[in-house]
C-alpha cells in the first residue's frame, strides 16, 4: 500500500530536459521508478536516455503513456503554468520541486485548483519516495530529488517541510531497522499544495503505516492544526521535531515559510501543540528515530 | 526586501495612493529647495532608514529627533544638514545604530483622525487581507492583543480580487461617510492595485490620516516585498539600498549562500535550510550559541563551502565552527576534499568540527583525517555539536 504513490505509478517529468531535472531523472530510472514519460515544450519526438519519450504536451503524455504522477523541475517563472498544465491533464498527483516561485503565483495556482481532483505537493520540496523492496530500497517509487539509497521499505510515514532534515530523519530510521512506508517532503513555502494534516490523514488511513514522524518548522500553524487533528482521530503513534527554537524572529530562515512574524508560528508554541495532542517531540534533530521508537512503547 | 519612506512614497504616487507632497534631498541645499518648492511653512524633514521610532531616536553627534516640523525653506536645510551624514539611534536599530544618507522633505497635514490599514499575504486563507483599524498610529500588535474587537479583518478571493462591497463595508465600520468613504475607497482601491502589482507580501500604513477637510491620506507606509517575485520587478529591486543590509548577508547572496547573522559564537554551515535551523538548535541545546544561519543548498560544491568559509570567518566573533553536511546525492568524499581545500585555501585555524553523512561517507571521513588539518570529526549530529561546544570551552 503506502500512501500516494508505489511500484506500480507511472510518473512523468516536466522540465526533463534541464540539467536538473534530467539528472534527477536519471536517479529515479535507476532506483527502478516507472519514469515512463517527459514533457518539454518544443522537444516533442525526441527520448530522454535513448528510452523515455519526450512529448510537448502534458495530456499528450499522459495519454500515450498512462502516467498519472508528474515531477516538475521547470525555473520558477514557468512552474505554476506547468502545475497548471498538470491538473488540467487531469493527473492524479503533481510534485513540483521548483524553488523561488513568488507567492502570488501559487495564490492562483491554489484558487484555481478547487475542485479538480488532482493534488499538488510542493512547491519547494523534495518530493517524495515510496521504498521498494530491493537492496537499498531498490524499485520503489521516487519522485523528486530525495537520495533513494537511505530508504527501506517499512511501515513509519514521514512528513517533513524541509529536505535534508527529512534524510536526516529518515537515515535514522533505516539505521535502526525501521522501514518507511512513504516519505513525503511537503515543501517550505508559506503557500502549499499538501498540508502536514493532509499526510496524517492519509497515513492513518493507509493499513501499511504503523507510525510517523511529523517534522515541522517555524512559521505559520501547519503544525499546530495537524497536531489538534491528531488528538482526536489518529489512531497511530507519532513522533515529532520542530526546527527553529534558534531563529530569530522576522528573519525568513532559508524557507520562504520559515519566518516568525509577529510572536506567531515559534518553535516552542508549536512543540506545546504537538505534545498537547500527546504528539512525543524529539529534543534534537540527532534522535529524532529514537524518539519514534519510543512513541511505538 | 524592505525600502526606504521616500520610495514608498514614490510608488505611492506611481499608483494613485494619495500621499503628502514631498520629495526625497541628498544634501541640505536639495532639502531647502523641496522645502521651497512645497510653500517653506509647514514642512516635515525626515531621516531615512529602515527602523521605525524615528521620532524618537538620536543621532550620535547629539541632535535629537530623526522626525523635525519645520516653518522655512532655511530651517528645513539647517535640520537636514544635521541629519545627513550622522547616525541615528531608535529603538528599532540597536547601539549601532544607521547611517542616514537622505532626507524626506514632505509637506505637514492637519489631522482629524488617525487610522491603521494594512494588505498582507496571509497563508492560513492562501490570499491577500485587509487589516484595519480605528487605532492608527500605534503598535498595531499592541491593539491586537489588548482590545482584539479593534481590528478588522477581510479576506479576499485570491482570483476575483477586492470587491466594491468590501470596501464600503470596511469605510462602514471605520466610520467614513459620505465623501471620506469615497475618498478612502479610491485610496483602497489604489493601495490594492499597489500590492497585487508590485507582489507584495505586505504592505502598512501606519497611520492612514482624516484631514479636517475631509482628505484620506497615507502618512507614512511600509513596505515588504516577495523575494521570489523580484526578477520580474527589477525597479523595485532597483530600490534595495544594501547600506540598510548585513553586509555579510549581501557577500552571502552574491554565491547563492543563504546566511544570516546572529550573536554567538559556533558559527554552522550546513546544506538545507531545515537542517541549518535544526542544527543551530542542537547547537544550542548541547550549552553553545549558534553565530549563524548559513545553507550553502541541498547540494554542496567546493566553491560554495570555500566562499561560506570566507563569510563565516569575517565574524570576529567567531571561536569555532560546525559543519553539517548531509550528501544524499552528492558524494562526500567531495565534498570533504572541498572542507580541505577551503580550510587550507583560507588558512583556518579555529577548532572545526565536521559531520557527514550519506553517500560515500567512508571516502570522505578518510579524506578528512589524512588531510593534516586539524579538525575533528562527529559520529553523529549530536557528537558533532558537543563535540564543538566542548572545543571552543576548551
Amino acid at each position: 500500500m503506502a500512501i500516494l504513490v508505489d511500484e506500480n505509478t507511472k510518473v512523468l517529468i516536466q522540465g526533463i530536459t534541464g540539467s536538473f531535472g534530467g539528472r534527477h531523472a536519471q536517479l529515479s530510472l535507476d532506483y527502478g521508478t516507472q519514469v515512463v514519460a517527459g514533457v518539454t515544450p518544443g522537444k516533442g519526438g525526441q527520448k530522454f536516455a535513448d528510452r523515455v519519450p519526450i512529448y510537448d504536451t502534458v495530456a499528450e503524455a499522459a495519454a500515450e503513456t498512462g502516467a498519472t504522477v508528474s515531477a516538475i523541475f521547470v525555473p520558477p517563472p514557468f512552474a505554476a503554468d506547468a502545475i497548471l498544465e498538470g491538473v488540467d491533464a487531469g493527473l492524479d498527483l503533481v510534485v513540483c520541486i521548483t524553488e523561488g516561485i513568488p507567492v502570488i503565483d501559487m495564490m492562483k495556482v491554489r484558487a484555481a485548483m478547487a475542485g479538480s481532483k488532482t493534488r499538488l505537493i510542493g512547491p519547494n520540496c523534495p518530493g517524495l519516495v515510496t521504498p521498494g523492496r530491493g537492496e537499498k530500497s531498490h524499485g520503489g517509487c521516487r519522485i523528486g530529488i530525495a537520495p533513494g539509497y537511505i530508504h527501506k521499505r517499512g511501515s513509519v510515514g514521514v512528513v517533513s517541510r524541509s529536505g535534508t532534515l527529512t534524510y536526516e530523519a529518515v537515515w535514522q530510521l533505516t539505521q535502526l531497522g525501521l522501514g518507511q512506508s512513504t516519505c513525503v517532503g511537503i515543501g517550505g513555502d508559506p503557500i502549499n499544495g499538501t498540508s502536514h494534516l493532509d499526510c496524517l490523514k492519509m497515513f492513518n488511513d493507509d493499513p501499511e503505516t504503523e507510525a510517523i514522524i511529523m517534522i515541522g518548522e517555524i512559521g505559520g500553524s501547519a503544525e499546530e492544526e495537524a497536531a489538534a487533528w491528531a488528538k482526536e482521530h489518529c489512531k497511530k503513534p507519532i513522533a515529532g521535531f520542530i526546527a527553529g527554537a534558534t531563529a530569530p524572529p522576522g528573519r525568513r530562515m532559508g524557507h520562504a515559510g520559515a519566518i516568525i512574524s509577529g510572536g506567531k508560528g515559534t518553535a516552542e508554541a508549536k512543540k506545546e501543540a504537538l505534545r498537547d495532542a500527546g504528539i512525543l517531540v524529539a529534543e534534537t534533530p540527532s534522535d529524532m528515530g529514537a524518539t519514534l521508537v519510543k512513541a511505538l512503547g | 526586501m524592505n525600502i526606504h519612506e521616500y520610495q514608498a512614497k514614490e510608488l505611492f504616487e506611481k499608483y494613485g495612493v494619495p500621499t503628502p507632497k514631498g520629495k526625497v534631498a541628498n544634501n541640505a541645499a536639495e532639502a531647502r529647495a523641496i522645502a521651497e518648492e512645497l510653500g517653506g511653512s509647514n514642512v516635515v524633514v525626515k531621516a531615512q532608514v529602515h527602523a521605525g521610532g524615528r521620532g524618537k531616536g538620536t543621532f550620535k553627534n547629539g541632535f535629537k529627533g530623526g522626525v523635525h516640523l519645520v516653518n522655512s525653506a532655511a530651517e528645513a536645510g539647517d535640520i537636514a544638514e544635521k541629519m545627513i551624514g550622522q547616525v541615528l539611534v531608535t529603538h528599532q536599530t540597536g547601539e549601532e545604530g544607521k547611517l542616514v544618507n537622505k532626507v524626506l522633505i514632505a509637506q505637514s497635514v492637519d489631522i482629524a483622525k488617525e487610522y491603521y490599514l494594512a494588505i498582507l499575504m496571509d497563508r492560513d486563507s492562501r490570499g491577500p487581507v485587509i487589516v484595519a483599524s480605528t487605532e492608527g498610529g500605534v503598535n498595531i500588535e499592541e491593539v491586537a492583543e489588548h482590545t482584539p474587537e479593534k481590528i478588522l479583518n477581510e479576506k479576499i478571493h485570491p482570483l476575483l480580487g477586492l470587491q466594491a462591497y468590501q470596501t464600503r463595508k470596511l469605510a462602514a465600520k471605520l466610520g467614513f461617510q459620505g465623501d471620506q468613504a469615497k475618498a478612502f475607497g479610491k485610496l483602497l482601491g489604489a493601495l490594492y492595485k499597489l500590492f497585487i502589482s508590485c507582489d507584495c507580501s505586505m504592505v502598512e500604513v501606519n497611520p492612514l490620516v482624516l484631514t479636517p477637510d475631509g482628505q484620506v491620506l497615507a502618512l507614512d507606509a511600509k513596505f515588504n516585498f516577495d523575494d521570489n517575485a523580484l526578477y520580474r520587478h527589477p525597479e523595485i529591486e532597483a530600490m534595495r539600498d544594501p547600506s540598510e543590509e548585513d553586509p555579510r548577508e549581501v557577500e552571502a547572496s552574491k554565491y547563492g549562500l543563504n546566511y544570516i547573522g546572529l550573536d554567538g559564537n559556533i558559527a554552522c554551515l550546513v546544506n538545507g535550510a531545515g537542517l541549518a535551523m535544526a542544527t543551530m538548535d542542537i547547537i544550542k541545546y548541547c550549552g553553545g550559541e549558534p553565530a549563524n544561519f548559513l545553507d550553502v543548498g541541498g547540494g554542496a560544491s567546493k566553491e560554495q563551502v570555500t566562499n561560506a568559509f570566507k563569510i563565516i570567518l569575517g565574524d570576529p566573533n567567531v571561536k569555532g565552527i560546525l559543519v553539517n553536511i548531509f550528501g544524499g546525492i552528492m558524494d562526500c568524499n567531495v565534498i570533504a576534499e572541498g572542507i580541505v581545500a577551503a580550510s587550507k585555501e583560507v588558512g583556518l585555524s579555529l577548532p572545526l568540527v565536521v559531520r557527514l553523512e550519506g553517500n560515500n561517507v567512508e571516502a570522505g571521513k578518510k579524506t578528512l583525517a589524512e588531510s593534516g588539518l586539524n579538525l575533528i570529526s562527529g559520529d553523529n549530529l549530536a557528537d558533532a555539536a558537543d563535540k564543538v561546544v566542548k572545543a571552543i570551552a576548551a
